[in-house]
């Protein structure tokens, strides 16, 4: 690694020192293509973010993709009812890699307002890994943009090789992920193991 | 614009033997409604939309309503006869008590219509229709053959309560997917247990959470399950 202060004071004299890794997460931040599919109303606030006032484009995110094949980032806005969380999983597990989740909104985050219906997922989080959770009922597009800037982040701070690498260059990473099947009474199963640790509760 | 004593009226005079009744709302808004007997109900909403004075044409909203059994405790006088001894001779006599009497009565599925009349401008006009029970006997006849705006709603009551509406051209779930099992509008629908994790729990759902966690540390306990 190159010395932080010494990069800066080659800059200044034309000489650009980088890694490859530095090179590739740049690379890879700056154009992460969404995936042009809406929920709810969380998807109206979405629209609006990459529209003219706030222009997502600004960061490398103009492209909504119409296809899961084409695409980087899911945006899992609104909320995701029993009856579509199986399409959800099935887009994602669609996805080629790498692939980023931001769960935008109560509703996909936890089943908000509607977490006691019959009908509503509590979280879309039970059945694929999700990156950025954003809470609001919608989120104004400002925290979609700050949700999107925090993925950035994080992309940036993936290492290539070792501990924390991204999935797709570890060979043992799972890519598919099961999709849950309609039940009688309920979807099957209600979350999948390994992806959603109960989250534990002090009362 | 006709009162609901008058549509009645119109009704019986033109469909015999309908059986319609009135349902009365005792609320201020007094919004009574026609109850119908399912066997005539088609020719009553036929004559309803079709009639040149009534012309009910815009079938606004269809609903459904659960009412479980319920246990009604009534008083009731019971006369007896007792022995008593009067001057030493036994002799009948009849007592008259109060006596509090406890009977179940059954419950029923309840659909009601929201009719208006575009054309002269009024409404709502509401009608009821109620099934034999909950359970077996739910079937209730169609008006989406009168109003096709009852196709989607009498969809969404077969979903959430069951009622199974003859003559409906398309009868199958709308919210909930095929093979669901339950209906989840009914008053006694046991929702899935899967509250494990209620960060913000409180009434009945803090209850849920903690039967919950109670069972499963009962199945770690005993090493079943998990």
């Amino acid at each position: 690694m190159v010395d932080e202060a010494l990069k800066i004071e080659m800059g200044k004299q034309g000489i650009v020192v980088t890694s490859l890794q530095e090179l590739y997460n740049w690379g890879r931040r700056g154009s992460v293509w969404p995936m042009n599919f809406g929920l709810a109303c969380c998807a109206i606030e979405m629209i609006a973010t990459t529209m003219a006032r706030y222009d997502m484009a600004r960061f490398g995110a103009e492209v909504f993709r119409p296809s899961p094949r084409q695409a980087d980032l899911l945006i899992v806005s609104g909320t995701v009812t029993k009856k579509m969380a199986p399409q959800v999983v099935r887009l994602y597990n669609q996805m080629p890699e790498p692939r980023y989740v931001i769960a935008m909104g109560a509703c996909a985050i936890s089943g908000g307002p509607f977490k006691q219906g019959y009908n509503v997922l509590k979280g879309i989080d039970r059945y694929i890994p999700v990156d950025v959770h954003i809470p609001g009922c919608p989120p104004r597009p400002e925290a979609l943009l700050e949700a999107f800037i925090t993925l950035q982040k994080k992309i940036d701070a993936q290492p290539l090789t070792g501990e924390g690498r991204p999935r797709f260059l570890d060979a043992a990473a799972q890519g598919e992920f099961p999709v849950p099947v309609p039940g009688e009474h309920d979807l099957e199963p209600a979350s999948n193991k390994g992806v959603w640790p109960v989250p534990v509760v002090i009362r | 614009m006709k009162t609901i004593e008058e549509i009645k009226a119109a009704i019986e005079a033109a469909v015999p033997g309908a059986g319609v009744e009135v349902v009365p709302n005792p609320s201020p808004s007094a919004q009574h409604s026609l109850r119908l007997s399912p066997e005539r109900a088609v020719e009553v909403a036929r004559f309803l939309r079709d009639d040149a004075e009534l012309a009910l044409d815009f079938l606004s909203n269809v609903t459904g309503v659960d009412w479980p059994d319920r246990e009604v405790a009534e008083k009731v006088k019971v006369t007896r006869t007792v022995t008593k001894i009067v001057e030493g001779v036994e002799q009948a006599a009849e007592e008259t008590a109060e006596e509090t009497q406890k009977r179940v009565e059954p419950g029923y599925l309840e659909v009601v219509y929201h009719l208006f009349s575009v054309e002269k401008k009024y409404g709502p006009v509401v009608l009821r229709m109620r099934t034999v029970n909950r359970t077996d006997k739910v079937e209730l006849p169609s008006l989406t053959p009168v109003w096709r705006s009852a196709e989607f709603q009498e969809r969404e009551i077969y979903d959430l309560f069951g009622v199974f509406f003859t003559g409906h051209p398309d009868l199958r779930r709308i919210l909930m997917w095929e093979g669901f099992q339950d209906h989840p509008m009914l008053r006694d629908y046991v929702e899935p247990d899967d509250f494990e994790y209620e960060p913000t729990a409180h009434d009945e759902v803090l209850a849920r959470a903690q039967a919950h966690e109670a069972a499963v540390a009962g199945r770690e306990g005993t090493g079943v399950g998990q």
